[in-house]
């Protein structure tokens, strides 16, 4: 197993961490995608997954969220195993994700789909501090889902799980197919929620777009765990970044 | 006398009214299959039975425990609705990751099984069941006489057929249930209870067949038989409307009744067998259904 | 929730076998014990036995070997069975005549059948199929020539060829045996011929078999129209055997006893259909007499098989003895 231990220093505002990913192994039908991935995640943390399409970075985020049925391994939240729960419970404990082409529903509203998200805790936000950061959406609320541009859908499939009090959230390619300056107003959006505390977990194609925001990069390769990079490490790695990501 | 191309008005418009009746109760059958549809990706061949099995609480409640048409109408959906559930929890969910065909042969089996139970105990003949006093007597409309109980069941039809279409359309469990249709993974990924969701879709439309039953038993009389007929002329209609919106299914219930009402003016002799022509047309035409979306 | 799903027939197709002798053995096998049973049964259950294995070694072409399930087959073989008896009845067609007619309009009935439900896959062919079905049923309700309610009785056995007197079971059976193993060796041909392999194909994989350049509609349309006649052969040679066409043969609950023998005995198979059928109508004579029950017992086999056994019994012999049965 080549397991590269965590080489960058966890923040020191706190020593315990709220995600503990311990030997992750994951199954689709014979296909073995995650075959031993390790990484903790602190709180109020922004963690990139980086890697090559296909390398296991969405099958890290479903098997944490509890999408994936034939997972192994130990996935502790808050202390606690996930590994057996359901989706449906995981979620309950705190953990939201927002999927890969977002998944707005498109025979829903933009209202509905707001107050789909049940609330699992509280301190969850409310529809104005919602709005608050993204007024768009305001302005949408009685249109079909699927009338909304690919950024409004992103800041929708983003909003919803805010109110549901959720404390980690899994970010899956959100800027996936969006114009600049939308890149931009999600790059803000996720700065923002940083600030509030926040914990994020996120898979990025675009390398630029994540390094502004993320605190560590886990990056895999082929199901595994192949080496983590602290932000204030990202300018004497670029090399090997760049021959990480294939760019 | 008033003619059109030399049917008596009076008859056009009588067997009009039939036909509308009728299209009530494919209405109300259509509309729990593509409900249940939607959700579980089956097709509930038990619907037919599950109808029979509404009537035949009606004419139970009656005869065993004197409860009324009233009580029937409030007591038999649920029954069945609970039926519905104990066999989505207990059995068809068993089969969710198999091919569909899988499911649609277990409730064909499961419909056996109910019919023929309801012939052993209850015989194979019809059995009588009348229609509440307040609602015996007939109107007259001027071009015919309309039996107050069939105004009642056309009315109660459609207010049914809207009041489910709003619970789907406006409520939150409609919205639960609407996100479910289209991607359940992650409406349990939000902590949605889908299972259970699953099981209230099954029980709440295969309920809807008990209620039509109820319906249905004043005016065809209560036999164990009397699902399978009018079920595969829903499937007819369930392939002409395409399963692709609840919507569809409630008007091309009403439209076909109707259709087939007229045909039993100028045609009668295709009254029977109307529905699966316009069936077959309809394969032509436009396969995925006039209201379906999938190819 | 990943849905891994299985196809209908992937559970008897999941495995290559190794080679194809042991069918031959098996049928060899199959057709001595025919040929005795005559001599230990009665002729005229054993005959019914092989018309209903036909039956369903048609439906088992379409079902298993496609992957398409329909829910109306009984329109085929209750139709041929009408024609057939009408021809022998009132034409005073010979036999093997009156099958022929009976066939050609099963073959003709699949043809626009088909054309019309192979538009529609999965379980919209199966409402679409049992639609039509219901169609033909209500035709033979009304038209003249069927007889309503009483159908068609006393239909005349003849002399086969003109030749042969069929009124003696034993020499019928001898008949029926041989329509039994020529349709058996049909389908046999028909499931290891190219076209054969193309079906597989297009059941693994519909979409490639498409971008491979087969035109996947017209295969599927011959192979309805195959089963359809198939289906019809059977129906007319028990309208003949039993001298008898009725609403029965094309009433919705005949195309679900197909589909059950085929289910019990194991889809995919050669011989899963005859050992289906066999059971199946044993059971339904040992059970006549309890009346709805029979249906009951019919509804259990179907959800035990559907929930635990969905190889059938055939399928599983053959999965356990890893050959092609």
């Amino acid at each position: 197993m080549t397991e590269a231990q965590a080489t960058a220093c966890p923040p020191s505002k706190a020593d315990e961490a709220l995600l503990k990913v311990a030997n992750l192994e994951a199954w689709y039908g014979e296909s073995h995608v995650l075959q031993g991935i390790s990484f903790d995640v602190f709180p109020g943390e922004v963690v990139t997954l980086l890697g090559r399409n296909g390398a296991g970075r969405t099958t890290t985020l479903r098997s944490i969220m509890g999408l994936v049925a034939s997972r192994t391994g130990s996935i502790l939240y808050d202390g606690s195993e996930t590994i057996t729960r359901s989706a449906r419970a995981i979620a309950r404990s705190g953990i939201a994700l927002v999927p890969e082409e977002r998944a707005v529903f498109a025979t829903l509203s933009v209202r509905e789909n707001l107050l789909l998200p049940p609330v699992v805790k509280e301190g969850g936000m409310s529809l104005e501090e919602i709005f608050g950061l993204f007024p768009n959406l305001r302005e949408r609320l009685d249109s079909p889902g699927t009338k909304l541009s690919g950024g409004e859908q992103q800041m929708l499939a983003i909003g919803r799980i805010l109110r549901t009090g959720a404390r980690l959230i899994l970010l899956d390619e959100p800027t996936e197919g969006l114009a600049p300056v939308i890149v931009q107003q999600i790059g803000r959006t996720v700065a923002a929620l940083k600030r509030q505390g926040y914990t994020i977990v996120l898979v990025e194609q675009n390398f630029r777009f994540a390094s502004t925001l993320a605190d560590r990069h886990i990056v895999i390769e082929q199901g595994r765990v192949v080496d983590q990079i602290a932000a204030d490490e990202v300018a004497s790695n670029e090399a090997k970044l760049h021959d990480y990501l294939g760019v | 006398m008033v003619t059109i191309l030399g049917v008596p008005l009076q008859a056009l418009l009588g067997q009009l009214l039939v036909g509308a009746i009728n299209g009530g109760f494919y209405a109300l059958l259509s509309l729990g299959i593509a409900i249940i549809f939607g959700m579980l990706h089956i097709i509930n061949f038990a619907h037919g039975a599950l109808y029979m099995m509404g009537a035949f609480m009606a004419w139970i409640l009656l005869n065993y425990f004197g409860l009324n048409f009233w009580f029937a109408l409030v007591i038999a959906p649920i029954v069945v609705g609970l039926v519905g559930i104990v066999l989505e929890r207990t059995l068809l969910s068993r089969l969710y990751n198999q091919d569909h065909l899988y499911n649609l042969l277990l409730t064909f089996g499961l419909g056996l099984i109910i019919v023929g139970l309801f012939r052993i105990g209850f015989g194979g003949s019809g059995k009588p069941y009348s229609p509440p006093e307040a609602l015996m007597g007939a109107l007259n409309l001027g071009f015919m006489f309309l039996p107050v109980y069939r105004g009642f069941v056309l009315a109660v039809a459609l207010v049914s057929c809207l009041v489910v279409w709003l619970v789907i359309e406006r409520t939150r469990l409609g919205a639960y249930l609407r996100a479910a249709t289209e991607n359940a993974e992650i409406v349990e990924a939000f902590g949605i209870n889908v299972p259970l969701l699953i099981a209230l879709t099954y029980g709440g439309g295969v309920a809807l067949a008990g209620f039509a039953g109820v319906l249905a038993a004043p005016i065809y009389s209560v036999y164990p038989n009397m699902g399978h007929d009018l079920m595969i002329i829903v499937f007819a209609l369930v392939v002409i409307g395409g399963l692709g919106s609840i919507f569809g299914a409630i008007v091309t219930g009403f439209s076909l009744g109707i259709i087939e009402g007229l045909t039993k003016v100028f045609y009668p002799e295709a009254s029977t067998t109307v529905v699966f022509v316009l069936m077959a047309v309809v394969l032509l035409v436009k396969p995925a259904g006039l209201f379906g979306k999938e190819a | 929730m990943t849905t891994a799903e299985t196809s209908i027939t992937a559970a008897a197709s999941s495995y290559r076998p190794p080679s194809r002798l042991p069918a031959g053995l098996v049928f060899l096998a199959m057709v001595a014990l025919l040929v005795v049973a005559p001599f230990v049964a009665y002729p005229l259950f054993v005959m019914k036995v092989l018309c209903f294995a036909l039956f369903a070694l048609a439906l088992n072409l379409l079902l298993g070997y496609g992957g398409l399930l329909s829910f109306g087959h009984a329109a085929y073989f209750g139709m041929s069975s009408y024609v057939s008896a009408h021809a022998a009845k009132m034409w005073g067609l010979t036999p093997e005549l009156s099958i022929v007619c009976g066939v050609a309009v099963a073959l003709v009935l699949g043809l626009v059948f088909g054309l019309l439900a192979i538009r529609r896959k999965g379980i919209y062919f199966a409402m679409i199929t049992l639609a039509f079905a219901q169609m033909v049923f209500f035709f033979s309700l009304q038209a003249p020539f069927t007889g309503g309610e009483d159908g068609l009785q006393g239909v005349p056995r003849g002399a086969l060829f003109s030749v042969l007197d069929l009124s003696s079971d034993i020499t019928l059976y001898w008949v029926v045996l041989a329509i039994f193993v020529l349709g058996w060796f049909g389908t046999y041909r028909i499931v290891h011929s190219p076209y054969g392999q193309v079906l597989r194909a297009i059941r693994g994989n519909e979409e490639r078999a498409m971008s491979l350049g087969y035109d996947v509609y017209r295969y599927k349309v011959l192979l309805f129209v195959l089963s359809a006649g198939f289906a019809g052969l059977a129906g007319a040679t028990k309208a003949i055997a039993f001298q008898l066409a009725t609403l029965t043969d094309v009433a919705w609950t005949m195309s679900g006893e197909v589909v059950l023998m085929t289910l019990v005995g194991g889809m995919g198979t050669l011989f899963g259909p005859v050992v289906g059928a066999a059971l199946v109508v044993a059971m339904q004579n040992y059970l006549a007499h309890l009346g709805a029950w029979v249906m009951v017992v019919q509804g259990v086999i179907f959800a035990v098989c559907v929930l635990t056994f969905r190889e059938g019994i055939v399928g599983v012999v053959a999965k356990f003895t890893r050959k092609e049965l």
